[in-house]
C-alpha cells in the first residue's frame, strides 16, 4: 500500500513535466500573436517598440530556449508575468485557486450527497414516484447547460424572491477575514467571524448547487444501478436472514458494496467540475481560476494560459491519485505491491 | 422446552402458497405445502430445480421478494409467522430461526470481515454484548465449525476463504444465537464432492450437539441418506410424497420419488449409471391438467390426465398418486 503510493508519488514530477510541455507547445500552436496583447495597436508599426517588447517578454528567443528557461523558472515557483495584469502569474493563481477549489469542493459535496441519496432511494423504491423523480432530476441536471441553470436560479432565488444573495463570494461591505486557507468559509470560521462565515456560505450555495447538480445526476444514476445489482445479491438475503433491519441492509450492506464505483465516479467527476467551474464562475462573478482563465484566453495572455493549464492539470493529477488510493482502501480485494 | 410433549410442533407449515405477479396473471410457485418439523428433527426437502423449495422456505420466514404474495399458515412454536409484523419477524430471524443459502461464494458480504459479519449476527440480537465479547464468541463459533486459526481468520474477508470454508462461516453465523430451527437451502450444491461431505458432517454434528430442528433442502436425494429423519418430496410447488427416510427408500410410492432414487449417482458401481427422469418440470403457469407429473410419468393412466390425485396413506407415509398403495403396505 505505502509502496504503491510512493510509486505513484514518484511518477508525479514526470507527469507534471508532461503537462508543462504540452501546455507550452499548445500555446505556440495557436495562430494568435501575443504581441497584440502587449503592444497597443498604434505602436504595432513601430519597429523599435516591437523589438523592445519582444526582448522584454523573451519573444525574440527560439522555442527550445524559451521552454528551457520556462521550466527552469517553474522549478523555483516562477510562472512568468501576466501580459495583462502585469503581476506574477504564480501570484495571480495562488490568489484565485482557493476560490475555485472552495466552489468545486462545495459542488462536489453537494453533488455527491444528493447523488448518493437519490440513487439509494431510487433503487430501493424502484419504479415508484421517488424513482421517477430521481430520474427526472438527473436528466435535468445533465441536459440543462450550466449557464442557463445558473442564470435561471439566480433570477428565481436572488432577483425574484431575494432568498439568496446575488453573484460574488461575499458581501463587499463585510470585512475580509485574514487569509489562511483561502477558503472564505473556513477563514471566517478561523477568524471567529460568524457573520462572514454565514454570508460566505450563503453566497456559495447557489453556484455550488448549480455546478453540483450535473454530477449529482450522473452519480445518482450510477448509484442506482449499482444498488439494484447489489440488492439482488445473496448476501443481502443473508443480512435479512440474520435479522438486520432494512436501514442496516441498505446502508451497511448494500451501499458499502457500491462504494468503489461511486468513489471512482466522484473522483473523476472532479475534472468535469473544474471545467464546469469556468462557466459557473463567469455567471456568478466568482473570482476564481475559471474567470481568470477566460480573460487570459481572450487576451492571448500566454504566461497566464500556460500557468492555468499547468495548475489545472496538477489538481487533476492529485485528485486522481486520491481517487485511486480511496479505491484501494474501499476495496479489500485489490492488493497492490 | 420440548414442544412435542406439549403437542405444539417446533415448526408447522399448513397450505403455504406463494405466487408472483398481479391477480389475473398470477403464477403460483408454491401450491399448498404442508409440513412439520419437531424439535431436534431433520426434515429433508427434495425436488428438482424450480420446484419452489427455496421460495417456499423464504416465504415461511417472510423473506420472499416484494413481488410475491404469500398465503397459508406458518407456525413457529405455535406463533403464526404469516402476516407477522416486520419487527417481530426480525427478532425471530437469526436468533430462533436461522437460514443458510446455496452459494457460499455470494452469501457473505464481500466488503466486511468475517469477524464483523459474525459479530453483527450476535449483536443484532443482543445489544448488551460488547465488541470484545462478541469477537470472543465469534472465535468460538469458528472453532465450532472446525475452521483452523480462528483468531486470524476473523479479520479476513470472504475472498480469502475457500467455498467450503465460507459455508462453514455461514453455518457458524447461523448458529451464533443458538437457534431452534435451521433452514439450510442446498448447503452443499455449489461445492466439490469431497467438501460436500465435510460440510454435511459439520451440519450433522452441530444439529446433534445443539439439538437443532433442521430443514435440509436439496435436489439430490443421496445427500439426505444418513442425515434426514424424514423427507418431503416436492414437485411443481407441491409435496408429492412424505415419509421417514427409511420408508421412502424402502418403499417409494410416487413414481417421481422412484425416479429421484434411481437418479442418485451411484458411487460404488464402476459404471456411471446416471438415470434421469425424462422430460422437464412444468414451467410456472403451464401446469398440466390432472396430476402435475403425468406428462413425465412412466405409469400414466387416463385418470392421471384428468384428475389431480389426493394424498393417500397415513401420517407416517403419504403420497399424492392415484396408484400409490400405501395402506396396503406399499409396493
Ligand atoms: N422473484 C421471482 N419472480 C418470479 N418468479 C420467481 C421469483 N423467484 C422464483 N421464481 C419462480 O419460482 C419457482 C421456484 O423457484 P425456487 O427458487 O423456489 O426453486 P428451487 O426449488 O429452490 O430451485 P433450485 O433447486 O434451482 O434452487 C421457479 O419457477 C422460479 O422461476
Ligand atoms: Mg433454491
Amino acid at each position: 500500500m505505502t509502496r504503491y503510493i510512493l510509486r505513484r508519488l514518484f511518477a508525479m514530477p514526470f507527469l507534471v513535466l508532461g503537462i508543462v510541455t504540452l501546455a507550452f507547445l499548445l500555446t505556440t500552436l495557436t495562430k494568435g500573436d501575443p504581441l497584440t496583447a502587449i503592444v497597443s495597436e498604434r505602436q504595432m508599426n513601430d519597429p523599435t517598440v516591437i523589438a523592445a517588447a519582444k526582448a522584454r517578454w523573451g519573444l525574440d528567443r527560439s522555442l527550445p530556449e524559451r521552454y528551457v528557461i520556462y521550466v527552469g523558472n517553474l522549478v523555483t515557483g516562477d510562472m512568468g508575468t501576466s501580459f495583462i495584469t502585469r503581476r506574477a502569474v504564480a501570484q495571480d493563481i495562488l490568489f484565485r485557486l482557493p476560490a475555485t477549489m472552495e466552489l468545486v469542493i462545495a459542488a462536489m459535496i453537494i453533488g455527491s450527497t444528493i447523488g448518493i441519496a437519490l440513487g439509494v432511494l431510487a433503487a430501493y423504491f424502484r419504479n415508484t414516484a421517488t424513482d421517477h423523480f430521481a430520474r427526472l432530476f438527473a436528466l435535468f441536471g445533465s441536459s440543462v447547460p450550466v449557464f442557463w441553470l445558473g442564470l435561471a436560479l439566480l433570477f428565481v432565488f436572488s432577483v425574484k424572491f431575494g432568498i439568496l444573495p446575488g453573484p460574488g463570494r461575499m458581501d463587499a461591505r463585510l470585512p475580509l477575514p485574514d487569509e489562511i486557507t483561502g477558503f472564505l468559509t473556513i477563514d471566517a470560521l478561523l477568524a471567529g467571524d460568524l457573520r462572514v462565515f454565514i454570508d460566505a456560505l450563503w453566497h456559495l450555495i447557489l453556484p455550488a448547487f448549480v455546478l453540483g447538480w450535473s454530477v449529482a445526476g450522473t452519480i445518482s444514476r450510477l448509484v442506482r444501478a449499482n444498488m439494484l445489482e447489489v440488492l439482488g445479491r445473496e448476501f443481502i438475503l443473508t443480512a435479512r436472514a440474520k435479522g438486520a433491519g432494512e436501514m442496516r441492509v441498505v446502508l451497511r450492506h448494500a451501499l458499502r458494496n457500491t462504494l468503489v464505483p461511486t468513489l471512482t465516479v466522484i473522483g473523476y467527476s472532479f475534472a468535469y467540475l473544474l471545467t464546469g467551474a469556468i462557466l459557473t464562475e463567469t455567471i456568478f462573478s466568482w473570482p476564481g481560476m475559471g474567470s481568470y482563465a477566460v480573460s487570459a484566453a481572450r487576451g492571448l495572455d500566454f504566461p497566464a494560459i500556460i500557468g492555468v493549464t499547468i495548475v489545472g492539470g496538477v489538481v487533476f493529477l492529485i485528485t486522481n491519485l486520491i481517487t485511486d488510493i480511496a479505491y484501494v482502501i474501499a476495496n479489500p480485494r485489490v492488493k497492490l505491491g | 422446552m420440548n414442544h412435542t410433549e406439549t403437542g405444539v410442533p417446533l415448526f408447522e407449515v399448513k397450505d403455504l402458497r406463494v405466487s408472483f405477479g398481479r391477480s389475473e396473471t398470477q403464477l403460483e410457485a408454491v401450491r399448498g405445502i404442508s409440513l412439520t418439523v419437531n424439535n431436534g428433527e431433520v426434515l429433508g426437502i427434495v425436488g428438482e430445480s424450480g420446484s419452489g423449495k427455496s421460495i417456499g422456505m423464504l416465504a415461511a420466514l417472510g423473506l420472499q421478494p416484494e413481488t410475491a404474495t404469500v398465503s397459508g399458515s406458518v407456525r413457529f412454536k405455535g406463533k403464526e409467522l404469516v402476516g407477522l409484523s416486520r419487527r417481530e419477524l426480525r427478532k425471530l430471524r437469526g436468533s430462533r430461526v436461522a437460514m443458510i443459502f446455496q452459494d457460499p461464494l455470494s452469501s457473505l458480504n464481500p466488503v466486511m470481515t468475517i469477524g464483523a459479519q459474525i459479530t453483527e449476527a450476535l449483536q443484532l440480537h443482543n445489544d448488551q454484548l460488547s465488541n470484545k465479547a462478541a469477537l470472543e464468541r465469534a472465535e468460538e463459533l469458528l472453532k465450532l465449525v472446525a475452521i483452523p486459526q480462528p483468531d486470524r481468520r476473523l479479520s479476513q474477508y470472504p475472498h480469502e476463504f475457500s467455498g467450503g470454508m465460507r459455508q462453514r462461516v455461514m453455518i457458524a453465523m447461523a448458529v451464533a444465537n443458538d437457534p431452534d430451527l435451521l433452514i439450510a437451502d442446498e448447503p452443499t450444491t455449489a461445492l466439490d464432492v469431497t467438501v460436500q461431505a465435510q460440510i454435511m458432517e459439520v451440519l450433522a454434528d452441530l444439529q446433534e450437539r445443539l439439538n437443532l430442528g433442521l430443514i435440509l433442502i436439496t435436489h439430490d436425494l443421496g445427500v439426505l441418506a444418513g442425515h434426514a429423519d424424514r423427507v418431503a418430496v416436492v414437485y411443481a410447488g407441491q409435496i408429492v410424497e412424505q415419509a421417514s427416510i427409511d420408508d421412502l427408500f424402502a418403499a417409494p410410492s410416487h413414481p417421481y420419488t422412484r425416479g429421484l432414487i434411481a437418479s442418485i449417482p451411484d458411487m460404488t458401481a464402476d459404471r456411471e449409471r446416471l438415470f434421469s427422469i425424462e422430460g422437464m418440470p412444468p414451467a410456472l403457469g403451464r401446469l398440466p391438467v390432472g396430476c402435475a407429473f403425468h406428462p413425465r410419468c412412466p405409469m400414466c393412466q387416463e385418470v392421471c390426465r384428468t384428475t389431480a390425485p389426493l394424498f393417500r396413506g397415513n401420517q407416517k407415509h403419504e403420497a399424492a398418486c392415484h396408484f400409490a398403495e400405501l395402506a396396503e403396505g406399499g409396493r
